[in-house]
């Protein structure tokens, strides 16, 4: 499996079914508590831009500005990773993810500068209406704009289609239904995905977690439904339960006759040897990473979590129930200290 | 003191209930430019002026009052600022335009008195720069960062726009008036049914040698502050001292403060999960009513 495939000449990108945009340098950034190398980013970029994936996504895990107490200081600043990323990519675009409330306008001035030619900007799934300045101003800085709307579950189909509609108007080249929690099955992402399309008119996109072990499958049912862009990353390399493994996806679509423009082998290799040395665990769903998914829980609550229940006494799987329960969405990460201390001091289920 | 309050949303109504309260503040215009806004009708049905024609309307007027509060958006403000000021109006900005000095009022409410326009930086600067100032006047804080989790329901659409500039000046204040050496602020908009009260974190990053005791004590002593004019600002739990090393961008530190905070609101125009309301128009009345006591002589 070490044959050199041609690779696709710059500028002429394959013909797809799909376009695959691999996560592993930003959601992955989650499961490595925001410790990626600069070394780490050279490899990975280059594995992947060899084996013809279209788009690498590289930020902190919550975004850019992600560094922070809340979610965790980054090891190598976004600016770094971002320089290396675009300096090694030959042919893949790279792409950055940017939180309104988290990020402020100037990150995404200063990835352009750097390069960059996507933003994702992402919202919560009822929120769309605060990414329009974003959105626009992606526009003006001549990049490609994505709307992200996340914990797609706690909405219904009827409603995220509204808010996907909204970040159409916004000006998005396209839009995400995304699974944060890994919460959905394969109906919840088949109507969700079904319904968005009915009411835009962009390219619609899923980015899957792996909690109920269905990231590939539902990735598959959202393509039936019309969605054309999938996240994957190598390995599952993600938060909480992993995501959507970008091989096996590809594999699966190769198998089944789905073009995604990158060669299988390639991309097989380039999980075993360069992303599964960084967290040889990754795609074991334990029951922390099963509970997630069940109770729809931000999945990069997950080692957060882990720290508060040892620090605190309580455990991991009390802790992810009980901020389900209180319908946190992400970015509320200090939240979990705070339903820590409620469960050791048996406040929790009183308040919330 | 005859004061108007300009923008009949969500604030300005929260605000024009409290103003109503006061013993030396009185709210006598609403301004805004929706005729069929909920503020200006519930100003008319109290007595009050209430205007769609806008900041024109009041400026031909100027001399009938003594203050004003801006209760827009921050690019509103940018544009009536420097009309109130030739009309010598003194403005109190609830929005994040940051034009004059930044008060927080148990940090430095008494110190811009005479100021023509006063900032109130963003309700969660309200709700968590005296907290950065409690573990500021004890041990040095090369780094500070807060977290604001709001309900969506009561974000109305200027807090929406304006979600840029409340990061920005949310973290400006923390070291302009909270005294870290570097702010960060976060914000969140959670659409939970029933509806978030306003809860605030806070972490202040702990150099060597910190005394545990003297920083809880200062942040017990300043939620007792808090509370003497926004009676729902509450500590969630004890302060926690968590260790570990934390390479801030303030510096590498050993251990980091996590202040838990609750802000429910008195529940004047908003019911009470809007403390985010609350605590913005009650800072805005108490800095307002300083100045009052600071022009009556001794």
């Amino acid at each position: 499996m070490t044959d050199q495939t041609p690779l696709p000449r710059p500028g002429r990108p394959p013909v797809t079914d799909i376009r695959l945009v691999d996560s592993t340098l930003r959601d992955g950034s989650h499961a490595v508590r925001h410790n990626f190398t600069v070394e780490q980013v050279r490899d990975v970029v280059s594995a992947l831009d060899a084996a013809g994936v279209p788009v690498i996504e590289v930020t902190h895990g919550d975004g850019m500005g992600g560094s922070s107490f809340n979610y965790g200081f980054s090891h190598t600043s976004d600016t770094d990773l971002l320089k290396v990323a675009v300096e090694t990519a030959v042919n893949a675009d790279i792409a950055v993810l940017f939180v309104p409330g988290i990020g402020v306008k100037d990150d995404l001035r200063q990835a352009s500068d750097l390069g960059v030619s996507m933003a994702r900007i992402a919202t919560h799934c009822t929120e769309a209406d605060i990414s329009e300045q974003h959105i626009a101003l992606t526009k003006e800085l001549g990049m490609e704009a994505v709307g992200f709307l996340m914990m797609a579950h706690m909405t219904t189909p009827e409603a995220l289609a509204e808010q996907a509609s909204m970040m159409a108007d916004f000006g998005a080249d396209a839009v995400y239904v995304v699974d944060s929690a890994g919460a959905m099955t394969t109906d919840d992402f088949k109507q969700r995905v079904a319904a968005v399309k009915r009411l835009v008119d962009i390219d619609v996109g899923v980015h899957a977690h792996n909690n109920l072990s269905l990231a590939v499958a539902n990735s598959l049912a959202a393509h039936q439904e019309g969605a054309t862009w999938i996240d994957g990353c190598t390995t599952g390399l993600g938060a909480g339960a992993g995501n959507c493994p970008t091989e096996i996806l590809v594999a699966t679509c190769d198998k089944t006759g789905i073009a995604t423009g990158v060669d299988t082998f390639a991309m097989m290799d380039a999980a075993q040897d360069t992303v599964r040395p960084i967290r040889p665990d990754m795609g074991v769903i334990d029951r922390d990473g099963l509970m997630l998914g069940y109770a729809g829980v931000y999945g990069s609550f997950l080692l957060h979590a882990k720290t508060a229940s040892q620090r605190y006494g309580v455990p991991t799987t009390d802790i992810l129930l009980e901020l389900g329960r209180r319908g946190m969405v992400g970015g509320q990460e200090d939240m979990i200290i705070d339903v820590a201390l409620s469960l050791r001091d048996g406040r929790a289920g009183a308040d919330t | 003191m005859r004061c108007a309050i300009v923008g009949s949303g969500n604030i300005g109504t929260d605000l024009f209930h409290k103003l109503q309260r006061s013993p030396t503040l009185e709210p006598t215009a609403m301004v805004g430019i929706d005729p069929d806004s909920d503020g200006l009708a519930r100003a008319r049905r109290a007595g009050v002026d209430a205007t769609h024609e806008g900041v024109d309307w009041l400026l031909e007027r100027a001399d009938e009052f003594d203050l004003v509060f801006e209760a827009t958006s921050a690019w509103v403000h940018r544009q009536n600022a420097p009309r109130y000021e030739a009309a010598g109006l003194p403005a109190i900005d609830l929005t994040p335009a940051k034009l004059g000095p930044l008060v927080v009022p148990p940090v430095n409410g008494g110190q811009h008195t005479r100021a023509m326009n006063v900032n109130l930086i963003t309700c969660g600067g309200q709700a968590t720069v005296p907290m950065v100032h409690a573990v500021s006047r004890v041990v040095h804080v090369p780094y500070s960062e807060i977290i604001s989790s709001v309900s969506s329901v009561s974000a109305g659409p200027g807090t929406r726009q304006n979600i840029d500039e409340f990061t920005k000046v949310t973290s400006a204040a923390q070291e302009l008036v909270g005294g870290a050496d570097h702010g960060k602020a976060i914000m969140v908009l959670n659409p939970a049914d029933p509806p978030i009260l306003m809860r605030n974190t806070v972490f202040c990053a702990l150099p060597e040698g910190y005394d545990a005791d003297a920083i809880v004590q200062s942040i017990l002593d300043m939620e007792a502050e808090v509370q003497t004019y926004v009676p729902g600002y509450r500590l969630k739990a004890e302060p926690q001292i968590e260790t570990e090393v934390y390479g801030t961008p303030g510096g590498v530190v050993p251990a980091r403060v996590v202040i838990l905070l609750e802000v429910e609101g008195a529940g004047d125009y908003f019911p009470p999960y809007a403390g985010n309301l609350d605590i913005m128009t009650a800072a805005a009345v108490r800095v307002a009513e300083t100045r009052v006591a600071a022009e009556v002589p001794a």
